[in-house]
């Protein structure tokens, strides 16, 4: 088909679609929502992976983190400190990881403890953090004010505390905290710096729960031990429970995102051979970064074939609508084939039509499609202020996702969605168009 | 004398499907154009007809209903194949061509004038007359001249003024006048026109017979089924069918001739 003929059979198929306005618009709808929804529903599927994303990709794509954890209960549990259990990461792991894999590039042993700190009369429950000079570089993090710990600070086994941004301004709502000392049991140790904000991240995989840095205290590990020392106390009802643990966490870091894989490989390896017991757990970001890439293929295909469904019904309301457009239009049928049209033109005829007719609904499914974000926005307001009574605070984990949500329009759905509007158009316009080819010309002119 | 047309012994049988045995009844069905045949019924519609149809000649085809009028001219008219038989138009044999080919044909060779005058509603005046161009061969665009030929057409006609109507704006005999002008385009060998006064009154009838006759003595070869005597009086020969047969042939003017047709219109001209 030439250019000039196929513009010249567009304009027929528009001028014949304006013949009936309201009509040939009711039947676009059912095309318009599809695409509206094929574009939405993917657009809903990217934000949320895209936000998990984030989250990892904080965690640093070339991180390894390996946590301790408390073995099951029941199992056989190493108990030699008189009763206490002891379990995970040991400072000779971390000797040995950093030492015997090469790949490995920094590491950081890290203890943490949930304590109060407090400050005059002012007091925070928060997460007492020991660890080296190289957290700060390892884990993207920036400093609002003063320094980090340094190597000094440790070997020293200096006093010092950086604070995260919450616990500066909930603790030092109006004065400077740098210089001050904050007490944290009966220790005190002086204020040296106060990091950025940090978005906190969400629970991924078992081991690693939801964190929120906002309300860290980081002191020097070797501060951490002689202070505070392995075997940690709780008071617990009847009396104290107590568990002896090293390290809570080792974070490594690689240089390249290639390396990651067999390094990880190469921890496990050697953890495993020094724990009897599974007490340890090793977390590569770069994997759930995968696992989140699976997610949304699995979102995608999920929520695109519903909205797949939606485009087949406005395709049906499609064929149907033509398919009476044929008998309708039967005479005008075999005037054209009186008058020198052959099969072929009158199938061009009619799918150019279909197709017009589905191709306009695609394309304003498309504009339709580009406003998910504001349609979105809209919904949320309406669910946060009309439908779940809730204050900002009370959020659960899922609806803070829901309300941190940003949908995402993906280009590449754009043309996807417009191409299935067309191909919609060419499926479902086939059969009409063959029935208004097939007509007998003496029969169709007939036709009252 | 060089033909336009010509139609060498042409049948057309439609099968209606088998035969129904019906106890009492003959075996033989007695009217001739039904017919038993190998335990099938077929309607012959025509039965052998050879007619010639000579360049410049206008042709009345009359009889009554269920002679076989109607499918003569849709042979004709290449909207349906005979079932033996040959039909040469232009010189070419095209009695079984397929339908692509019988397509070109209906657009390059042949006129159609239908009674109830078959024009798009959709489409303006202008338009209509110009839907055959849109099926030329290798669809060209439609040029300046293309477009000129078309608004003279109109003009001939008596519509020049009219261009932008659409059909249900008209009256039939306007209708018609678009249907005459629209049969020209492709400027074909014949023009066939099946009932053309069919749905007209008398008066508005006389104009659309005036078009033709017009049309005729340019040299265009008219082929025209009606009821009427004295419509077919307009024409140079008259053609009577009766059961699927040519029953009766009478030429009432030569194939050249350009005088007036009408008598009565003649003899008033006479005695002024
Ligand atoms: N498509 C068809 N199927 C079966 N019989 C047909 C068909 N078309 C015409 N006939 C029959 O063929 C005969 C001739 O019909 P037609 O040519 O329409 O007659 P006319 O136009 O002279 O009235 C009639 O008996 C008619 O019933
Ligand atoms: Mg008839």
């Amino acid at each position: 088909m030439s250019f000039s003929r196929l513009i010249r059979t567009v304009q027929l198929g528009l001028k014949s679609l304006m013949l009936h306005k309201l009509r040939s618009g009711l039947t676009m709808l059912g095309i318009v929502f599809g695409v509206f929804s094929v574009i939405a529903m993917l657009a809903i599927g990217e934000g949320a992976s895209a936000q998990a994303q984030k989250q990892i990709v904080a965690l640093g794509a070339t991180n390894i983190i390996v946590r301790s954890i408390k073995p099951v209960e029941g199992s056989s549990s190493d108990t030699s400190q008189g009763g206490t259990p002891r379990y995970g990461l040991l400072r000779s792991d971390f000797r040995r990881l950093t030492k015997t894999i090469p790949t490995v590039l920094d590491a950081i042993p890290i203890r943490e403890l949930p304590r109060e700190a407090r400050f005059l009369r002012h007091t925070m429950n928060c997460r007492l953090v020991g660890c080296t000079a190289e957290y700060v570089a390892i884990n993207h993090l920036g400093l609002l004010k003063g320094r980090f710990l340094t190597d000094a600070d440790q070997q020293n086994l200096a006093n010092v505390v950086v604070l995260a941004s919450d616990v500066a301004t909930k603790l030092f709502p109006t004065e400077d905290p740098l210089g001050k000392a904050l007490q944290v049991d009966s220790m005190y140790y002086t204020v040296i710096g106060v990091t950025a904000d940090r978005t906190p991240s969400a629970g991924i995989g078992g081991s690693l729960a939801a964190q929120d840095f906002n309300k860290d205290l980081y002191i020097p590990i070797n501060t951490f031990r002689v202070r505070l020392g392995d075997q940690i106390f709780t008071p617990k009802q009847g009396g104290m429970d107590s568990e002896y643990v090293e390290l809570n966490q080792i974070t490594l870091s690689v240089k390249t995102v290639d390396d990651v894989l067999k390094t990880a490989d190469a921890v496990r390896g050697t953890l495993e051979k020094f724990h009897t017991q599974k007490d340890f757990a090793v977390v590569v970001p770069l994997e759930l970064l995968k696992q989140a890439d699976q997610l949304r293929q699995i979102f995608n295909i999920v929520l695109g074939s519903i909205a797949a469904i939606s485009l087949i019904v406005g395709g049906i309301g499609i064929m149907n609508i033509m398919l009476a457009t044929v008998t309708e239009r039967t005479r005008e049928i075999g005037i054209r084939r009186a008058l020198g049209a052959r099969q072929r033109d009158i199938i061009e005829q009619f799918l150019t039509e279909t197709v017009v007719l589905s191709g306009s609904g695609g394309l304003l499914g498309v504009g339709l499609g580009l406003m998910t974000p504001y349609a979105f926005l809209l919904i949320r307001w309406v669910t946060f202020n009309f439908i779940l009574d809730t204050k900002r605070g009370t959020l659960s984990e899922t609806t803070r996702m829901f309300s941190e949500m940003q949908p995402t329009v993906a280009l590449w759905s754009l043309p996807l969605a417009f191409g299935i509007s067309v191909g919609i158009g060419i499926l479902f316009g086939l059969y009409p168009a063959h029935a208004a080819a097939k007509l007998d010309p003496i029969e169709a002119l007939r036709h009252e | 004398m060089k033909l336009a047309a010509q139609v060498v012994d042409l049948t057309k049988f439609y099968d209606l499907g088998p035969a129904i045995p019906v106890a009492g009844a003959n075996d033989e069905l007695q009217y001739a154009p039904i017919a038993a045949n190998e335990g099938r019924i077929l309607v012959k519609a025509l039965r052998g007809v050879s007619i010639d149809f000579p360049e410049g000649d206008f042709v009345a085809v009359m009889g009554s209903s269920g002679s076989g009028k109607s499918t003569l001219l849709n042979v004709l008219g290449g909207l349906d194949r005979p079932t033996t038989g040959h039909y040469v138009l232009g010189g070419e044999d095209v009695s079984q061509m397929d339908d692509v080919e019988l397509s070109h044909v209906r657009n390059q060779k042949i006129g159609f004038i239908f009674q109830s005058y078959n024009l798009i509603m959709q489409y303006t005046v202008l338009e209509n007359i110009e839907l055959p161009l849109q099926y030329r061969p290798g669809y060209p665009a439609l040029s300046a001249a293309d477009h000129e030929w078309c608004l003279n057409l109109a003009k001939k006609v008596g519509l020049g003024d009219r261009l932008d109507h659409r059909p249900f704006q008209l009256s039939g005999g306007q209708q018609q006048r678009v249907a005459v002008a629209r049969s020209m385009v492709n400027d074909p060998e014949i023009i066939l026109a099946d009932e053309p006064t069919g749905n007209l009154d008398s008066a508005t009838g006389i104009e659309i017979m005036e078009m033709l006759w017009a049309l005729n003595r340019e040299g265009r070869t008219i082929i025209m089924v009606t009821h009427e005597h004295d419509i077919a009086e307009w024409a140079k020969r008259q053609i009577v069918m009766r059961d699927g047969l040519v029953h009766k042939e009478t030429r009432t003017r030569p194939v050249h001739d350009t005088s007036d047709p009408v008598p009565h219109r003649r003899m008033a001209s006479a005695n002024v």
